[in-house]
């Protein structure tokens, strides 16, 4: 189901949390609402499965106006971040309460729940826990049993409330994998909020960054990652380094080989756009190698610019391993650098 | 090695601090005991050997007088009218300041205690000066005949005053601590208002409303000042048991007001048994 948001706006007393949203979600995506804390992604969320109420725009569902709807009539599943199984209740009835508490008539047989909860079950892998409370479960696996029990009455819009969020990094990441594959399998349109832009560039389809109660940008991973609309957007998803274009970083940047002319006052350039190669001349090198980091397959590098004035500014650069060890360099060794390119801002 | 050698001294220091020389133990324990019997103890055995004083027969013809059958009807008629009442408003105020947010909450907040912190006497008074014939409403009931001072209303009203609080202040902190995702859930997944509440809400706050209901219920039972300013003291229409305890003994009748009073005390050791089970259950949850 495609979801329509149109001049949404809601305020906690003083506060703006959202301030005129509009936003589109085509069917079948997953849909990442990325931000810092605070910036209104849950607001928003809960605007949409109508467990808030937003002060001013629409929200259509299949473009059907839904915004007096009660939650309980929205058809969407909600997954919350602290799980909210219900805690008096098996695995097995947490799943089936949404099936259970259908109306007469539309309510299908015990036979026909249970089939449909094992099959559930199944699906999360957790069958085996059927008759266990959600206190005698881990984490990941209340997570999984909250997804289920959300799942049972065949929602058409999935809502997941940093469905990662209290969990360790290791089931975050299995978690993040599984929860890709299973959106694959059911095709129905999620969105899932979070801080975390790793954990949006790797599960979702679509990323809508958010920030003071305002869409930053919305687009693909790699679009927000390649061509990031603004200084906010290009500082919150990946690492970046910051040249602010007074005199001096000017100077400077032009010795890298990267064109300063006309193009705006702040760069951004990806620690992995520095290409590093071993001064031929030591006293024009253009920064001194400090210190680095493994990073698994990827070093981090840090640079000290080699500038006339005062500001060591740190710079962070990345590159493959194996590259790094055929640079035989140093810590206190001078470098030339090659800026490949760099994002540029006003 | 050092360190190993260390290990032992340290936890002597730890013993030492924590446990006190033996007199100052005994001591303080025979204090408490010592209280508990004087103060409490040696009370309630005094009710049972008063009340029997004079044999089985006198304790069982004083329960069957039609004076201390009707005190005991009264008594259980008022507890069983406020008693579910309270538990409704309790209940539906724990919710409203739990669940919402609304102007003047925390002054409701506060209100709710206002029957613990203001005498029974004083909350007896109010209901005279209200309902009674030179109170507010006093020519309006009288010119529509209608009877609450002196009468079996006015007693309901003031024990519903005075047992307000017990099942409101067990629920407040328990739905506050619990939040409201788990009903967020069940009405996300399709459940009506009143299924949420049966379901979810219901199962999960069960222990702490008994508890809740329990003590009302013998606060309903055993409320004697409020109760003393509006009854009138009509032997046989408005003297509840507490009353009827104090109607007796003034009346030099020690059998009788014994024997009522053992009705009591029994069921202050019932209320206790049970509140020690709910205790023990929700501890245990």
């Amino acid at each position: 189901m495609s979801i329509l948001l149109t001049n949404i706006s809601k305020r906690f007393g003083q506060f703006s949390a959202l301030h005129d949203i509009n936003l589109e979600i085509p069917e079948g995506e997953l849909v990442a609402l990325l931000g810092p804390s605070g910036c209104g992604k849950t607001t928003l969320l809960r605007i949409i499965a109508g467990l808030e109420k937003a002060d001013h725009g629409r929200v259509l569902l299949s473009g059907e106006d839904k915004t007096e709807q009660h939650v309980s009539h929205r058809g969407i599943g909600f997954v919350f971040q602290h799980y909210a199984l219900f805690r008096h209740m098996t695995v097995f009835n947490n799943v089936a309460f949404g099936l259970r508490v259908k109306n007469r008539r539309q309510r299908p047989s015990e036979a026909q729940i249970a089939s449909k909860v094992h099959a559930l079950l199944e699906l999360v892998q957790l069958d085996w826990l059927h008759d266990r409370y959600p206190d005698q479960l881990s984490g990941g696996q209340r997570q999984r049993i909250a997804l289920a029990r959300a799942l049972a009455v065949e929602p058409s819009v999935l809502l997941l409330d940093e469905p990662f969020g209290a969990l360790d990094a290791s089931v975050r990441k299995d978690l993040r994998q599984w929860l890709r594959n299973l959106h694959h399998e059911l095709n129905v349109t999620s969105i899932f909020v979070t801080h975390d832009q790793e954990e949006a560039m790797e599960v979702a389809s679509q990323v809508v960054v958010l920030n003071h109660g305002r869409i930053e940008q919305q687009g693909s991973p790699s679009d927000i990652y390649d061509h990031p609309a603004n200084e906010f957007v290009s500082g919150f998803i990946g690492q970046t380094n910051v040249f602010t274009l007074d005199a001096h970083d000017a100077e400077w940047l032009q010795t890298t080989g990267l064109q300063v002319t006309q193009q705006g006052a702040i760069a951004h350039v990806r620690p992995h756009d520095i290409e590093i190669t071993k001064a031929l001349d030591s006293s024009k090198a253009t920064a001194v190698l400090k210190d680095w980091q493994h990073l698994g397959a990827l070093i981090r590098i840090e640079l000290i610019k080699n500038t006339d004035n005062d500001k060591k500014t740190t710079l962070f650069a990345e590159m493959p391993n194996e590259q790094f060890k055929r640079l035989q360099v140093n810590k206190g060794d001078p470098v030339d650098l090659n800026i490949r390119q760099a994002h540029w801002f006003h | 090695m050092t360190a190993n050698t260390n290990q032992p001294t340290h936890t002597r220091a730890y013993a030492d601090v924590l446990h006190d020389p033996i007199w100052v133990r005994i001591g303080l324990s025979g204090i408490a005991i010592g209280f508990i019997v004087l103060f409490l103890c040696i009370p309630l055995a005094l009710v049972m050997v008063e009340a029997f004083a004079k044999g089985w027969q006198a304790y069982w013809s004083a329960l069957i007088l039609p004076d201390t059958q009707a005190a005991m009807r009264l008594t259980l008629l008022t507890a069983m009218a406020t008693v579910p009442l309270n538990t409704f408003f309790g209940i539906a105020a724990a919710w409203a300041i739990t669940r919402f947010e609304f102007f003047g909450k925390s002054l409701l907040t506060t209100l709710i205690d206002l029957p613990f912190s203001v005498s029974p006497v004083i909350s007896g008074l109010i209901f005279v000066l209200l309902f009674g014939l030179q109170g507010w409403f006093g020519h309006w009931l009288s010119a529509h005949n209608l009877k609450i001072i002196f009468a079996v209303p006015g007693i309901v009203l003031v024990t519903l005053f005075i047992t307000f609080p017990f099942v409101a202040r067990e629920l407040i902190p328990l739905m506050q601590e619990m939040g409201s995702e788990e009903e967020e859930a069940a009405l996300s997944l399709g459940a009506t208002g009143w299924q949420t509440f049966f379901l979810i809400t219901l199962p999960n706050i069960k222990w702490a409303l008994l508890y809740g209901i329990l003590l009302c219920n013998a606060r309903a039972m055993g409320e004697f000042g409020a109760v003393s300013v509006v009854s009138g003291h009509i032997r046989g229409l408005t003297n509840t048991l507490p009353l009827h305890v104090e109607v007796s003994y003034n009346e030099y009748d020690a059998v009788g007001a014994f024997a009522s009073a053992s009705i009591l005390a029994g069921l202050a050791v019932v209320t206790l048994v049970l509140k020690t089970a709910l205790e023990w259950r929700q501890g245990k949850k």
